[in-house]
């Protein structure tokens, strides 16, 4: 019989004493556990979406939102850019820009953004192609590797889009003509996994169609002004017979000749990291009706602001360990007391005091290495739960199925702990006097 | 042979302890007598080198406590001297049967099931065999510290106060069973009391003063 066997059942033989430093310490290092999931997962998907990107162009408003709603799909958009003032942005030969990638958002389908843009957003993320090809005509759409999962879509495959980026049936553009799905992308581990992907043209096919239909179900001429209000395009009343025939048939045309159109935002990267180039976000800023963002900036002041939380998150999952590891302490520590008489019997037995050391020693480690496992094994339970909640809620794909070399460093942390919660009455175990205890207890 | 030389122990704070000389040859039985703070348990620990004494030595065999060191005491003390107390003291969280194999194993023997059943069956415990202590009566209870103290064929047996706990029936069952395992293991058996019901069966006996 080893000394470990002999400490595990002296450990079993507590249940309740056991059931509660596994329950403390399990806390303790699950929170630690789930923190760094979260964390390592969100900064390895934020990371990859960043895909080089060097400013965002939209609308006035938050520069944290236009970050989040057009980089990473999370907060909704800040407003339009008409392509009329946008014109500068979009040119091709744009003198610092190397690239602008235009977003339209604002529909969804069954939750998963619909964005209108062209085939550089499927080249920034390197998302190859599953299955199809892509988009050509209006009304085709590509799929993220994600969306196709979970709603079953398949090539040819055809739906209408939502107005606003959450699942409603009312809102669903029941006017519109279907989009048909073209394309299945591979998973890419970033943000197109969960996006649905068309040309700009035909977001702005849909919205016509739509404010047409909707001026006819209406009393006609009457509500001219109403709708002026109501809706961004609805003011070119009479060019909508003639936007709608050149979106059908010249889709080639650069987005800058539908002057009268809007999109939401403009994905920038630039040649090179010179003054002009710096320079852009504050002139844009300063001079146009538009604001740029940096990506970088943005994100960290994001971290910094989530990390408060986390920070108090840590502080207390801290707190939790501290206290569990006291709770071996008082627990191995009361147990000697109860059991000095069998220690002291097990001296004269022939145990050196180093083995009644060691005896407690691993009662302290068994304790918390089980609590250990016993920690993850809740921080990978609760991630199966939150990845199952983020991606209804977030449409971010979380895994709990992903071990973190820090989990090697709290199981270091965690037998440290075991071992100097246990030092204390291992050093009073191995101290035991045969004589003073065998004595005392002849009463 | 154990034998003890001008033994004597002091308590710090108070006058020292002699103890008359005394030799004990293999085999022998002795009852050891006195009233409470005579000094019959100290001299028991002392005999068992559980206590290291003030002056003078103990020898068991060719054996001399006082030369040698710590470790090679409690090693000679696992493999030699058996121990009854006045209760068992097993460990709790092992069976009857665990604790003897781990006596064993303290004891630097080899594990032998068979015979730790063969030792129960005689003190007739051995249907206990897989409960723990706690589940066990007093009198079965010295039971299984009888067979702890002779399981390593020890050539000292020693017992403070093994019946005091007892009632009537089982303090005699526990006295005949003490001797006749001792006797089996042809052991030296030392029994510390102020129990008069164990007088009688002792011829040998030592009275401290």
């Amino acid at each position: 019989m080893s000394i470990l066997h002999l400490s595990w059942k002296n450990i079993l033989n507590k249940p309740l004493n056991l059931v509660l430093n596994l329950v403390l310490f399990a806390l303790g290092v699950g929170l630690i556990s789930l923190l760094l999931l979260v964390n390592v997962q969100l900064e390895d998907k934020f990371e990859k979406n960043f895909a080089g990107i060097d400013l965002v162009i939209g609308a006035k408003g938050s520069p944290l939102q236009l970050i989040l709603s057009s980089l990473y799909h999370l907060d909704a958009p800040t407003g339009n850019m008409p392509v009329s003032e946008a014109k500068a942005f979009l040119n091709p030969k744009h003198p610092i820009f190397k690239s602008a990638i235009p977003l339209s958002l604002g529909d969804s389908h069954r939750g998963y953004r619909i964005v209108g843009t062209n085939t550089g957003l499927i080249d920034l993320y390197e998302a190859k192609f599953a299955d199809g090809k892509l988009f050509e005509e209006n009304m085709e759409v590509v799929v993220g590797a994600t969306v196709a999962k979970n709603l079953n879509i398949k090539l040819g495959d055809e739906f209408k889009s939502s107005h606003g980026l959450i699942e409603d049936e009312n809102l669903v553009h029941e006017d519109a003509a279907p989009f048909k799905v073209v394309g299945i992308l591979e998973k890419t581990g970033s943000v197109i996994d969960q996006l649905i992907v068309t040309k700009t043209q035909s977001i702005w096919a849909v919205h016509d169609e739509h404010s047409h239909e909707a001026e006819e179900s209406t009393e006609h001429d009457h509500n001219e002004a109403e709708h002026d209000h109501d809706h961004d395009e609805a003011g070119h009343e009479h060019e909508h017979e003639h936007d709608h025939d050149e979106v059908e048939h010249s889709e080639d045309l650069p987005l800058t000749s539908y002057e009268d159109k809007s999109i939401t935002s403009l994905l920038v990267k630039f040649k090179g990291r010179n003054i002009q180039a710096l320079n852009m976000a504050r002139n844009i800023n300063e001079n146009t009706n538009f604001q740029a963002a940096t990506p970088a900036i943005e994100i960290n002041r994001l971290y910094t602001l989530l990390g408060v939380g986390e920070e108090a998150l840590k502080a207390m999952a801290l707190l939790i360990i501290f206290v569990s590891g006291l709770s071996i302490f008082i627990s191995l520590f009361s147990s000697l007391r109860e059991r000095k008489y069998e220690l002291a019997v097990m001296r004269t037995l022939g145990a050196r005091p180093g083995f009644l050391f060691q005896l407690i020693i691993f009662e302290g480690i068994i304790i918390s290495v089980l609590g250990y496992f016993c920690g993850i094994a809740l921080s990978h339970g609760s991630m199966v739960l939150l990845a199952d909640f983020l991606e209804k809620s977030y449409r971010y794909d979380f895994s709990a199925a992903i071990f973190l070399k820090e989990e090697i460093y709290i199981f270091g942390g965690s037998l440290v702990i075991g071992i100097i919660a246990a030092i204390i009455p291992a050093f009073q175990a191995s101290k035991t006097d045969i004589h003073a205890t065998l004595a005392d207890n002849k009463g | 042979m154990l034998k003890s030389i001008n033994l004597s122990f002091q308590y710090s704070g108070s006058t020292p302890i002699r103890f008359p000389d005394f030799t004990a040859e293999q085999g022998d039985q002795w009852l050891i007598l006195g009233p409470s703070g005579s000094g019959k348990t100290t001299l028991l620990h002392l005999l068992g080198g559980l206590l290291s004494p003030t002056e003078g030595n103990v020898t068991l065999g060719d054996f001399n406590y006082a030369t040698i060191s710590a470790a090679r005491l409690d090693k000679f003390r696992g493999e030699n001297i058996g121990i009854v107390f006045q209760k068992a003291h097993a460990v709790q969280s092992l069976s009857v049967m665990e604790n003897l194999l781990l006596t064993q194993q303290l004891g630097g023997k080899s594990l032998d099931k068979k015979k730790i059943m063969d030792l129960l069956e005689r003190l007739q415990i051995a249907h206990k065999a897989n409960q723990k202590p706690n589940r066990l009566s007093a009198g079965e209870q010295q039971r299984v510290a009888i067979a702890r103290a002779v399981v390593n064929q020890p050539r000292l047996i020693l017992a403070d106060e093994p019946t005091s706990a007892l009632d009537d029936k089982n303090s005699t069952e526990v006295q005949n069973l003490l001797k006749e395992s001792a006797e089996a293991v042809k052991a030296i058996l030392l029994v510390v009391t102020h129990d008069n019901r164990l007088t009688s069966a002792f011829h040998k006996q030592l009275l401290l003063k």
